[in-house]
């Protein structure tokens, strides 16, 4: 989906239009308890004739660069011995996705999940389709694909038996990895049929006899562990700077402390004494709006990670700073603010707010701030590449390898045919590898040295020279008539956009961040208006996780609540109040000059319904216990959300105590659909609280002088095992098949900040409206 | 200089700087790729081994000073307490993207093997070292107790 708005940026340099997208997707579980992957299965036969079981779908999975393939020859392998290896073309950072969608393959093609390897795709979008790992869509986009895939496997292995016995097809059926003829229970194993039915053409869909849901082994059960769970728990798993080549050299980058900053002078001098580096090599420095080409800088190249490090610490660089070289966050928030007072461009006009906002008996204003953040995945950008006659070999994290390819091949004046990026297991992401720039300066020095580079980011690089999460103030104001009626809703959004990464920056949002949460408000009021404001980027912006959904779920969340508040309502209450009757949320009734930008998703097949939202908000506050009575400095509160096409609400009971916040316990329901992997939502469920919740109590990248102030773990702190949302309970709604699978990666982060405040509030009667809340209570 | 140091059992020669961080000793001469580079300053426990079985940061200890202990690696770990831990770690599924969990089941085998018993504090206590970015920390401590459990069956 970055490929769109980087065709938005090459064709128009003036209009905000096109798209991106941010991390993850749903995922997989549990132990095969064994023998039930086995041959407990080899009786069940699946009833004949039941085509149709499962009638397609529209979803925007197509209309992602490069679409979607559903072709098993592309997809599926099956050797003579009978072992089946399927191809996983989406990157794996934890959301289980390399081990869901070849298990929904596997369970359409009767095959047993403990003969099939998983192997993983290497950066090949027109081969596989789309591989953009982002946005919380590979469940979304890829679960009907999977299971064409799977059915017209099971079709062709029928077809070959069928014609090895001189049969019809449908004297036969495929089950627990053999084809059986049903009245005469002779058997011919997968193995014995892969040749004759990998040799046939792939079924047309109409011809596709899909399982009932009933029929499904695994898909819904949340049984199947993620496939590499032995090797990670041993040691043995291969992430990003774990791949060796016999001469592989080390390379640690200094990079400009500011976007652009260019080399006044340098002294290498003392780098090159140290033992073990070899050469140091400068990269093109690169301005704003460069996309993912490299920052540039100077490498440091060495016989081992430690000697390449020392090296690059040696380095004494004096920058000339440019043009973002006296950014600094306390004035620039000032500036967020003060571009939130004045009118900004309408991107949705329901009714008049600013008339209403004018006869209004009171007017409420609430502004919201949140910094800068940066993804911080465990694992740091890094990356392999090895470049030998004229080709270029990359292994590497990437969320989006076949755009790491590309751009790569594009930086180095090289075909895209002659570089291959093969993808390693990520170790983390939230969006940071959607980004390739470390790939690519890894294959530039590899092509300069003409041999192995690994680039290793350290820490501190990694927390320096992020894509960050946009910092915004996102101003709130509601008018209210004589009888405390709610009549008019204003929000007003400054926020620099991640196209300013992509183009050159006119200080305006891209529909894609408009879409989450300030066009779509979904309450009822009569009188609603949105705007954006101008705010201009000092720094690379990127999406991270749930992207702009974090700051205006907390901004209308928290709004919500101070409202109700104000009113004397409670939260829940006035929550589903506000939200109003079951309905579809109609763009044109709500003002909007076009449709709503719903993760691109066709409206008629997602539609934004506030009875789900209803649904979860009233789910989670009955298991939570809403209304309960909770010793002092503790209370519960509640936010609700929808993004990436996901319902979710949560209820967090927070305790705080001479200003340290602590999180006993979340509630959280989801409405995403069908969901295949139960286990894995409620994984992705648990960490989105705890990501979450370092999120609201720690995570500012603060600036000054262009440069980033905070460096590793110790001032750019992450929720540790001594405190964290100590019991995350989640609550799935339960759907078949029919209402379709959305994305949980993502959806999960958004309400635990607002739920988070407006349980501090009824805990304390204190109010957080800047993020992060650091010390805020200690005070 | 050359350096030996024993290391899941092996004595193994290194000819290296001596101030080399034994992460990057392990990872990059030795060639083990189970201990993991989070940090570099003892703050996030991926690079975590086990020095004479204590759980040590192995980005913060040099090769000189490893000389003459038992360096135990995710690779090199066994015994009772391990297996179990493993084995639990996969049934519960902890995992996620899986890349600090070397270090949370080394940090995990140290505990019990020191406390057969840990309370939910010991846990934290024990375990706030080791950062888990996808947060796994509630498998974590759920896998603790269990392990203990069966351990003492
Ligand atoms: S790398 Fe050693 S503690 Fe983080
Ligand atoms: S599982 Fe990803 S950092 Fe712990």
């Amino acid at each position: 989906m970055l490929h769109q708005i980087e065709k938005f940026a090459e064709q128009s340099k003036t209009v905000p239009a096109a798209a991106i997208d941010s991390v993850i997707s749903n995922a997989s579980r549990r132990g095969v308890l064994k023998g039930l992957g086995g041959f407990v299965l080899a009786l069940h036969l699946l009833p004949a004739g039941r085509a149709g079981a499962f009638p397609a779908y529209e979803t925007f999975g197509p209309g992602m660069p490069n679409g979607v393939v559903n072709d098993p020859h592309i997809f599926v392998a099956i050797a003579p011995d009978g072992e089946v290896t399927i191809i996983a073309h989406r990157s794996e950072m934890g959301t289980g996705s390399r081990t869901t969608l070849p298990m929904v393959i596997a369970d359409e093609m009767e095959a047993d999940w403990d003969r099939v390897t998983v192997k993983q795709a290497e950066g090949d979008e027109p081969k596989y389709g789309n591989q953009d790992t982002d946005g919380s869509r590979s469940l979304r986009h890829h679960i009907q694909p999977a299971r064409e895939i799977g059915a017209a496997m099971r079709h062709m292995l029928k077809q070959a038996a069928a014609k090895q016995w001189g049969v019809k097809i449908d004297e036969v059926e495929a089950v627990g990895h053999q084809v059986i003829h049903k009245s005469l229970g002779s058997r011919v194993g997968y193995g014995d049929l892969a040749e004759a039915a990998m040799a046939l053409k792939t079924p047309p869909r109409d011809v596709l006899q899909f399982k009932d849901e009933k029929e499904f082994r695994y898909i819904g059960k949340g049984t199947v562990p993620i496939v590499d769970l032995h090797d990670i728990t041993t040691g043995k798993a291969v992430y990003g700077s774990d791949v060796r080549l016999p001469g592989t050299r080390v390379a640690v980058i200094a990079r400009p402390p500011v976007v652009g900053a260019t080399i006044k002078s340098i002294d290498d001098s003392a780098a090159k004494a140290i033992a073990g580096v070899e050469t140091i090599m400068h990269l093109p420095i690169t301005p704003l709006g460069s996309k993912f080409k490299p920052l540039g800088g100077v490498a440091v190249i060495a016989e081992n990670t430690w000697a390449a490090i020392q090296g690059r610490d040696a380095l004494k660089i004096e920058w000339d700073r440019g043009e973002h070289g006296t950014f600094e966050t306390r004035a620039y928030e000032a500036e967020l603010r003060a571009s939130t007072a004045e009118p900004g461009t309408s991107v949705r006009n329901q009714g008049n707010a600013d008339a209403a906002l004018k006869d209004a008996a009171k007017v409420l204003t609430y502004e919201y701030y949140q910094p800068h953040m940066a993804h911080a995945p465990m694992e740091p950008p890094t990356a392999l590449a090895n470049y030998a006659d004229g080709k270029c070999e990359i292994w590497a994290p990437v969320q989006s390898p076949y755009v790491a390819r590309t751009d790569t091949a594009e930086y180095l004046g090289m075909d895209a045919k002659d570089v291959t990026v093969n993808v390693t297991l990520l170790g983390g992401a939230f969006g940071r590898k959607s980004k390739a720039d470390f790939a690519t300066e890894a294959a530039f020095l590899a092509k300069q040295v003409g041999g192995p580079v690994r680039v290793q980011w350290t820490r501190e690089d990694d927390i320096r020279h992020s894509y960050y999460h946009t910092s915004s103030v996102e101003r709130i104001d509601i008018g209210l008539d004589s009888d405390k009626r709610v009549t008019a809703w204003r929000h007003r959004s400054a926020a620099p956009s991640f196209l300013s990464t992509f183009t050159e920056d006119k200080g305006v949002q891209h529909e894609i961040e408009i879409g989450m949460g300030l066009e779509n408000l979904p309450y009822e009021i009569s009188n609603v208006s949105a705007e954006q404001c101008p705010a201009f980027a000092h720094t690379r912006v990127g999406w991270f996780r749930s992207v702009s959904n974090i700051p205006r779920a907390f901004a209308v969340q928290s709004a919500t609540a101070e409202l109700a508040h104000e009113l004397g309502r409670d939260q829940k209450e006035f929550l589903l109040e506000i939200i109003g009757p079951p309905r579809i949320l109609d763009a044109k009734t709500a003002g909007l000059p076009g449709k709503f930008w719903n993760q691109y998703e066709p409206e008629k097949e997602f539609p934004f319904e506030t009875g789900r939202l209803s649904g979860v908000v009233r789910l989670v506050a009955q298991k939570a216990g809403w209304g309960k009575s909770l010793p002092k400095g503790e209370a519960l509160g509640i936010a609700a959300h929808r993004s990436f096409v996901s319902y979710i609400a949560m209820v967090v009971h927070a305790k705080v105590e001479k200003g340290i916040v602590r999180v006993p316990e979340v509630h959280v329901a989801v409405d995403c659909g069908f969901a295949a992997n139960p286990e894995r939502v409620r994984s992705q469920m648990q960490g989105a609280c705890v990501f979450g919740m370092t999120a609201a109590l720690y995570s500012g990248i603060s600036f000054d002088n262009g440069e980033v102030q905070e460096s590793n773990f110790h001032d750019y702190e992450m929720v540790r095992a001594d405190n964290f949302p100590e019991l995350v309970h989640t609550y799935i709604v339960p759907h078949s098949f029919e209402v379709h699978a959305t994305g949980v990666g993502e959806p999960g982060v958004p309400p635990f900040a607002p739920a988070l405040a407006n349980a501090i509030f009824n805990a304390t009667g204190r109010r957080i409206r800047n993020l992060p809340i650091g010390d805020q209570l200690k005070a | 200089m050359t350096f030996r140091i024993n290391l899941n059992g092996k004595e193994t020669t290194l000819d290296i700087d001596g101030d080399m961080p034994l992460l990057w000793a392990i990872r990059d001469i030795i060639g083990l790729t189970g201990t993991k580079y989070g940090c570099g300053i003892a703050q996030c426990g991926a690079c975590t081994v086990h020095v004479d079985g204590e759980p040590t940061r192995s980005c913060q200890l040099t090769v000189e000073d490893a000389v003459g202990t038992k360096i135990t690696t995710i690779e090199g770990v066994n015994g009772k307490v391990a297996e179990t831990a493993q084995t639990v770690w996969a049934e519960l599924d902890v995992p996620q993207c899986g890349y600090c969990q070397s270090g949370q089941v080394l940090a995990a085998v140290a505990l019990l093997s020191q406390n057969t018993k840990p309370t939910d504090e010991n846990i934290d206590e024990a375990m706030a070292g080791n950062l888990c970015r996808c947060a796994t920390y509630h498998r974590i401590r759920a896998g603790i107790h269990e392990a203990a459990r069966r351990l003492e069956a």
